[in-house]
């Protein structure tokens, strides 16, 4: 009996506890987003401009993504983020398994703001991106035009750096095996097409280091590790201007991908969040933004704010987004698990 | 309360003296747990629980279950031979149209998928291009007719096999096999069997780092318990500096050493040994190099330990008995480090087998341990299943290995294996 009740003692304590935890926890509003220079430059023009023009209370996080991440902060019953950036199959899932608020677009400005991809019920695009081919212009004589040069270990030798897995790696065999662009995902699709991605990944399956994070790129450019590598345009270009490197990028053949705002599910901060995203939203702010990291924005009226020197580094530009194919997010959907045991059958043989 | 009973009991209560002496014991237990119920149940919450919390998710399959469940029922009685009745299409079809006012459709789909790639399409498509639900009696004709899985066995199967409440299909997929239609378990596909093969490469990488730690550290661990107290104090620092190191420092310093224009290989072509950078990272070389640096104090100190309590007369008693060095000490002082060794080699190696940054930094992509597809499905793809399945085979491994170990060193303990 006794013994029972200090068990039940110590059950209610501890139960006490932790409810006076989640009580104390009335917090300000938290925005996670990727880290790196890309954050550096939301601090600049989204993060401390809200913060004084509102007078609201607000801190940054970051966090290198996964789905998993945010089912089980929103699961869990403490999710302490309250507006994230997701990439697309990310915005996808949450949606599907409800792990985000229904985005309000009439307290962000409407949907007619924003360029129709970046419209989702679930949230709204921030910025569009491209993984490029990069390489140093220091180093290499000649100059690769595209991924068929990318996988010419003649023409070009040394080593070259990939995504590890199989998403992006794939579709860039595919180009690079003479696929057209828009036809990448049709190939892809097929048992043929996924047979012919890994053939052409055998013939430089020696020179390949894979990359995991989006900081590694730059760094295996800049000590020579690698001569070139897939890679977020944007960290070109901020290495470009902020290490006083020399490297280049090739945009035919890029893959462009969108990034989104959500707001977590139960979101106590709910009205904050809105008030930030609808200053996120705004085409003033967004043109800052793409003067400080090259990446597209989402607002319509963004891009006219631009002066044309930086516009023509945005993978929005005209130019750029000629032969560039939008990452397929239904199909990753669909494939992923078994493209990646595949992938790494592949990549142990 | 106790001193109480011990003192004035006897003439208060009539208790025999067996019954008090069993009430002060008793007494005594429950404070001696109240002590310890503070660890106990935080290792309950924070150990334990999670623990069995991921060995249930590793057999629970409750997603087909809760967004079909008429189809569920309805396919209770189905034996698997022909496509199932009626009956199993009209529910289904009222399933999807419920599912697809709650929203649900994914949730299942994405569970459906994992053993039947395409099952997303099919059923979000077939959610969405059923307007209405079917007149009585047309369901598997209007199913059909939207998509033709529907006219397949194997897709009936795949949802009667996902029906839940637990399964085996994340175990199975966690050992590269499935159940096929008719329910015998099977090899996977070729291209999609990986997990044993991680498997083996992760108990290999594990037991090579073991061994090498073994090697470089046996030898720095007899130092330190031979040297006068000074020195060997200052050579435990050099020991317990990159203990206290972060990992993720070490590993990258690895990756500025290794790297192809890093300092070992600018050294070896400054002396001119090389003309072409030696591929010293991004393989298993490096793995095996930068994991074995970020374990050797684990494998030194348990070693040091036991070296410190072995008396250096059993050496000199050997010697002056006319034993040669090498039998003396492959005879007398090799077993007495035994209990050191094997505790040292075990902690190493149970630490080895689930690292996850090292390799995940300085590893290629064939060098990828068993965590970093725990890592991938825990968060990437949330396949939380296999996840924990595989999470399971590697618990259930290591708690193995531990045992073995446990039976091998009983009874070296106390005479650091010397029988009489």
């Amino acid at each position: 009996m006794l013994k029972r009740n200090i068990a039940l003692g110590f059950a209610a304590a501890f139960s006490a506890s932790a409810a006076l935890i989640t009580v104390a926890q009335a917090r300000d509003l938290t925005v996670v987003s990727w880290g790196g220079a890309y954050q550096e430059a939301q601090k600049k023009v989204y993060f401390e401009p809200f913060k004084k023009a509102t007078g609201i209370a607000m801190n940054d996080e970051s966090w290198d993504g996964g789905i998993g991440v945010l089912r089980a902060k929103v699961q869990g019953g403490a999710a302490t983020w309250d507006v994230v950036q997701v990439e697309s199959d990310e915005l996808a899932v949450g949606c599907d398994e409800g792990l985000f608020e229904k985005m309000d677009y009439s307290k962000i400005g409407g949907e007619g703001a924003y360029i129709p991809p970046s419209v989702n019920p679930c949230g709204v695009g921030a910025i569009l991106y491209d993984f490029v081919l990069g390489y140093d212009k220091d180093k290499l004589k000649d100059v690769p035009k595209g991924w068929a040069d990318f996988f010419d270990t003649k023409k070009i030798p040394g080593k070259r750096a990939l995504r590890q897995g199989p998403k992006t790696t794939l579709e860039i065999a595919l180009m690079a095996d003479g696929v057209a662009p828009k036809d990448v995902y049709k190939v892809l699709a097929t048992d043929e097409g996924v047979e012919r991605a890994f053939k052409k990944l055998d013939t430089i399956k020696n020179d390949i280091v894979w990359w995991k994070a989006g900081a590694q790129p730059p760094q295996l450019l800049a000590s020579g590790e690698v001569v070139m590598t897939s890679v977020y345009n944007g960290r070109i270009d901020t290495a470009n201007k902020n290490e006083k490197k020399n490297f280049g990028m090739v945009w035919d053949g890029a893959l462009f991908t969108l990034d989104s705002w959500v707001i977590l599910k139960g979101s106590p901060n709910k009205d904050a969040a809105y008030k930030f995203l609808d200053f996120a939203g705004k085409a003033e702010n967004q043109a800052k933004l793409s003067e400080n990291i090259a990446y597209g924005t989402s607002n319509k009226d963004a891009a006219g704010l631009l002066q044309p020197a930086v516009l023509k580094d945005l993978p929005t530009a005209p130019d750029n987004i000629k032969n560039a194919v939008e990452i397929n997010v239904a199909f990753w959907l669909e494939n992923i698990d078994r493209l990646t045991e595949r992938f790494n059958k592949w990549a142990a043989k | 309360m106790t001193a109480a009973s011990l003192t004035g009991a006897d003439a208060e209560t009539k208790m025999p003296l067996k019954r008090r002496l069993k009430q002060a014991e008793r007494a005594r237990q429950i404070k001696a747990l109240a002590l310890v119920l503070p660890l106990l149940l935080f290792l309950l919450f924070t150990f334990a629980g999670p623990i069995a919390g991921m060995l249930w998710r590793a057999i629970n399959d409750p997603e087909v279950r809760h967004v079909l469940p008429q189809t569920i029922t309805a396919l209770a009685e189905w034996d698997g031979k022909d496509l199932p009745d009626e009956k199993a299409y009209a529910a289904l079809a009222s399933d999807l149209q419920a599912a697809r006012a709650a929203g649900t459709v994914a949730i299942a789909a994405k569970r459906l998928n994992y053993a039947l790639n395409g099952f997303r399409t099919i059923l979000t498509s077939t959610a969405r291009n059923l307007k209405t639900l079917p007149e009585p009696g047309t369901a598997k004709e209007t199913l059909g007719r939207i998509n033709p899985a529907w006219r397949d066995r194997t897709t009936w199967t795949t949802i009667k096999n996902a029906s839940g409440p637990v399964t085996g299909f994340y175990l199975l997929a966690a050992l590269d096999l499935v159940r096929n239609a008719d329910g015998a378990i099977v090899a996977a596909a070729p291209d999609q069997a990986i997990y044993r093969e991680i498997f083996a490469r992760t108990f290999l990488i594990s037991l090579g780092v073991t061994a090498l730690c073994l090697i470089l550290g046996f030898p720095v661990a007899y130092l330190l318990a031979s040297l006068p107290p000074g020195r060997s104090n200052l050579l435990m620092i050099f020991v317990l500096l990159p203990f206290w190191t972060s990992l993720l420092v070490r590993t990258c310093a690895w990756i500025v050493l290794l790297q192809s224009k890093g300092v070992v290989n600018d050294g070896l072509h400054w002396l001119g040994i090389i003309d072409e950078p030696l591929r010293l990272i991004y393989n298993r070389f490096g793995v095996c190099v930068a994991m074995t640096h970020v374990l050797l104090p684990f494998m030194i100190l348990p070693l040091y330990s036991s070296m410190k309590a072995i008396s250096p007369a059993y050496m000199r008693a050997a010697a002056s008995l006319g034993a040669p060095p090498l039998t003396a000490f492959l005879r007398i002082y090799l077993p007495q480090t035994l209990p050191g060794i094997g505790a040292g080699s075990l902690l190493v190696f149970i630490l080895a087998l689930g690292y996850y940054i090292t390799p995940a930094l300085v590893g290629g992509a064939a060098d990828q341990m068993i965590s970093y597809f725990i890592a991938l499905y825990t968060t990437e793809t949330a396949n939380w299943g296999l996840a924990s399945a595989l999470g399971a085979v590697l618990l259930l491994a290591t708690v193995l290995l531990a045992l073995v170990y446990g039976k091998l060193v009983q009874g070296q303990q106390v005479t650091g294996g010397m029988k009489n």
